[in-house]
């Protein structure tokens, strides 16, 4: 047996902690917030690149032309700025190139502009609407899909510890008032995604040792298939935190929040793995009978 | 486990090299003229610019609704039904008629009924009758009857859009319908959409009406272009359905630019009447409830062609030229989205994208080496493998790839060696407990099998889900994604299975450390 850490005795540290850090994160959503880009707000983003302007001369013109909430950035590389301009109650066709010629018209120096997108109040408000039924919807698939390979117990568990992944990242975005757009839901499904995969491994080994050791507690055994499974959790998350990274450095500024969301994620869901949906196990008096009892359900 | 059969063996490699064949074809430059397949580059990673664009049907209903206005009068008349307070609303038309059971029994029958026919397709008809109060009753069109304004409008929506972009001459543009009431416009290269988005913004209704001299019954007070607010006769006397074509050019008197046009024979024929009974008088041009000229009648014109001159650019007289030739939108459409992505930006892209796919796989295969040496070999063997495939499979799909798309290279290069590395714990596990070393390793496979295709079947999940949900570059990760997982399953359990089997009989008996 291979019992080189004793995770068990940590089990409530990490329960009160992650209770407390969830609730935390609950509260900065529902009282801070979640920035929302353009994507899910509605709005015009403009990327642009000129070498002889700073970001208050765009913001000074800009205020000058009354467009409403308005918020200019340097983004990435020296001279790139970033513009983002609040949605108007209605779809305004003409703003972009009234926007553009004003620029040109004031700034007396060459602009480059590199990206500029425009979203209606009526698809961001789909956008955003489609982003949480498929966040809603792969938690229920994967709820779904555990429910089928092992027992109910599991798939409450594994839910549990989604939920608190995907709650928790979202919740250091609202802290840090980093911007949600459709590539950070993208990462949050991943998350989910590589987060179950974890549990999932876990969740084979305890169910492989429930019936190899059927005198363990749910907790002993817990805490040896999370020792079992150990190098192999650091391993894959060493792997994945060095791709992610690589993009997170070297991805551009575009690719950033999202690999951002995807590292925060990796943390989380590996975490929890091992700290929250193990535990949770036991919280269900899971057993080696539970496993017999599902069996003889299935045989007739 | 690690049995291989000859034609097994055969097969792995045989689909292995098929597949990543493809991925090469990505990198040569010439045409190929038999299998010409190539991964496309979505706006993002190649520029250019994304509209969606949505109808309003909502004044195409009030005109189909005015329309009926004449007929139901007839049908009430003809049958010797009273009928009184008859009133033309935004979307029906209410009125008194005092026999209400007559007039139902005229309203939904299905033969030679004018008014209101019965569509076959929906099994409906195409108007609805409400009686508000005893003798009030409300005509409007029914559910299927909307739908079908609605699709034709889209149909021909998206045929007028197809005529005017490609006579701007874009390279390879994408038309598609979206949902019920959306056109999605996809414009590779093209820098900025202004232009486009000023012709699709206009409906390009053209009418020549005459000005009248008097306030006339039913005459519309139109504003010119010069300001000048004048009465011109409802009559339409032609329309832009009865060009046949139109060319920019210059007026001869004032050499300023100008619009030619060529009328149909019916056209020719009412304008020939027209501009011989109406010596003296003024005619006006009408596009989109504008008077963009009103020229007087010198002379009758039986030729059936003219000149539209206005105060008008060059650039200008051109573009009306290429909204008359491509017909009048049935309704008028808006940018609900637009994206476009410079060229230079999406350069960057590509290359900070191909940067970050370099390190991050050499990272992990460094770190693969260092912690399985040999094996990790092996592994490294298979991830290569795995990244040909996936770009061989991506470019049979000839999916797009977006940058999100490359980040969903980089993650499967990340998180592809799982496969193997729960593989390889488990022999290391095995080889602790049992003695023969290709037994441990045999064991090691068989049970890892079932845990490896849990994990994996789960992302597969979540990326079915993004791409179902996901649009444009969030779609093109969810592809790279899902494909990742299916070209992984595959190294890690046929190709790396194969290798270490390898391995593994050519060093019997001797010891084999993971």
């Amino acid at each position: 047996m291979n019992n080189k850490f004793d995770f068990s005795s940590k089990f409530r540290t990490a329960n009160i902690f992650s209770i407390f850090i969830f609730v935390l994160s609950i509260a900065f959503i529902l009282f801070k917030g979640l920035n929302y880009g353009i994507d899910f707000k509605g709005g015009t983003l403009i990327e642009l690149r000129s070498d002889n302007t700073d970001a208050a001369s765009i913001r000074s013109i800009l205020n000058n032309m009354s467009l409403g909430d308005v918020n200019v950035k340097k983004f990435g590389k020296e001279g790139d700025y970033l513009i983002k301009v609040e949605q108007k109650e209605t779809n305004d066709n003409k703003i972009i190139p009234i926007i553009k010629k004003n620029l040109s018209d004031n700034l007396n120096t060459e602009i480059n502009f590199r990206r500029v997108e425009n979203v209606g109040p009526k698809v961001s408000s789909e956008l955003l609407q489609s982003g949480i039924i498929a966040i809603c919807l792969s938690l229920a698939a994967m709820l779904f899909y555990i429910w089928i390979r092992f027992e109910w117990q599991f798939s409450i568990g594994s839910i549990i510890a989604l939920f608190h992944d995907v709650v928790i990242t979202l919740g250091i975005f609202s802290v840090l008032s980093l911007e949600i757009n459709l590539s950070i839901i993208a990462a949050v499904l991943t998350i989910v995604g590589y987060s179950m995969n974890d549990t999932v491994v876990i969740y084979d080994r305890i169910r492989e040792n429930l019936n190899k050791y059927t005198r363990l507690s749910i907790s002993e055994i817990a805490n040896l298939s999370i020792n079992d499974t150990l190098a192999r959790t650091i391993i894959t998350s060493v792997t994945t935190l060095l791709a992610l990274l690589s993009i997170f450095i070297l991805g551009g500024e575009i690719l950033r929040g999202f690999s951002f969301a995807m590292i925060l994620g990796v943390v989380i869901g590996t975490y929890s793995s091992m700290f929250v949906a193990s535990p949770i196990l036991k919280f269900f008096k899971v057993s080696y009978k539970t496993l017999e009892k599902e069996e003889e359900k299935i045989v007739p | 486990m690690l049995n291989f059969s000859k034609i097994n063996i055969f097969l792995i490699y045989i689909i292995f090299l098929f597949i990543s064949f493809f991925s090469l074809l990505n990198f040569q430059n010439l045409k190929n003229p038999i299998i010409n397949k190539k991964v496309n580059l979505g706006l993002d990673l190649q520029g250019g610019s994304y509209l969606l664009l949505e109808i309003n049907s909502d004044p195409l209903v009030k005109e189909k609704i005015q329309s009926k206005v004449i007929t139901l009068k007839k049908l009430l008349k003809s049958n010797n039904l009273d009928y009184s307070n008859f009133k033309i609303n935004e979307k029906d038309l209410s009125f008194l008629v005092d026999d209400v059971e007559k007039f139902k029994l005229l309203f939904f029958s299905k033969k030679d009924n004018l008014l209101n026919p019965y569509i076959i397709k929906y099994n409906s008809f195409e108007l609805d009758l409400d009686v508000v109060k005893e003798k009030n009753v409300r005509v409007s069109f029914s559910k299927y009857g909307l739908l079908t304004i609605n699709n034709s409008a889209l149909t021909q929506s998206i045929e007028i859009i197809r005529r005017r972009i490609d006579d701007v001459g874009t390279k390879e543009p994408t038309i598609l319908q979206r949902g019920e009431k959306r056109i999605l416009v996809e414009l590779p290269g093209l820098k900025d959409p202004e232009r486009i988005k000023d012709l699709l913004g206009k409906t390009a209704k053209l009418s020549f009406r005459l000005v009248s001299e008097n306030d006339e019954f039913g005459a519309d007070k139109l504003e010119s272009e010069t300001g000048e607010e004048l009465s011109v006769s409802k009559r339409i006397i032609i329309s832009g359905e009865n060009l046949v074509d139109a060319q920019p050019s210059f007026n001869n008197q004032s050499n300023k630019p100008a619009v030619s046009f060529t009328l149909n024979r019916l056209g020719a024929q009412k304008f020939g009447r027209t501009t011989t009974d109406n010596v003296g008088k003024r005619l006006a041009i009408i596009l989109d409830g504008k008077i963009i000229s009103a020229p007087s009648i010198n002379e009758p014109i039986p030729s059936g062609s003219g000149i539209i001159s206005g105060n008008f650019s060059f650039q200008e007289a051109t573009d009306l030229a290429l909204l008359l030739r491509s017909g009048a939108l049935p309704t008028p459409l808006l940018v609900v989205e637009e994206r476009t992505v410079g060229p230079d930006l999406g350069e960057d892209s590509i290359k900070s994208g191909i940067t970050s796919l370099m390190v991050g796989f050499i990272l992990v295969i460094l770190f693969m080496l260092y912690k399985y040496k040999i094996f990790g070999l092996i592994a490294n063997t298979a991830l290569v493998a795995n990244l040909l495939m996936l770009v061989g499979i991506l470019t049979i799909l000839e999916a797009t790839l977006t940058l999100p798309g490359i980040a969903g290279i980089i993650l499967t290069v990340g998180m592809a060696v799982d496969a193997n590395v729960l593989i390889f714990e488990r022999i290391k596990e095995e080889l602790k407990t049992e003695k023969s070393i290709i037994h441990a390793f045999d064991t090691g496979y068989t049970k890892a099998k079932i845990t490896v295709l849990d994990a994996n079947i789960t992302t597969l999940i979540a990326a079915v889900i993004l791409f179902a949900f996901g649009s444009g570059p969030v779609k093109g990760f969810a592809i790279t994604l899902g494909i990742g997982i299916i070209t992984t399953l595959f190294t890690a359990y046929f190709l790396a299975r194969h290798l270490t089997s390898v391995v593994v009989l050519n060093t019997k008996n001797k010891e084999i450390k993971i």
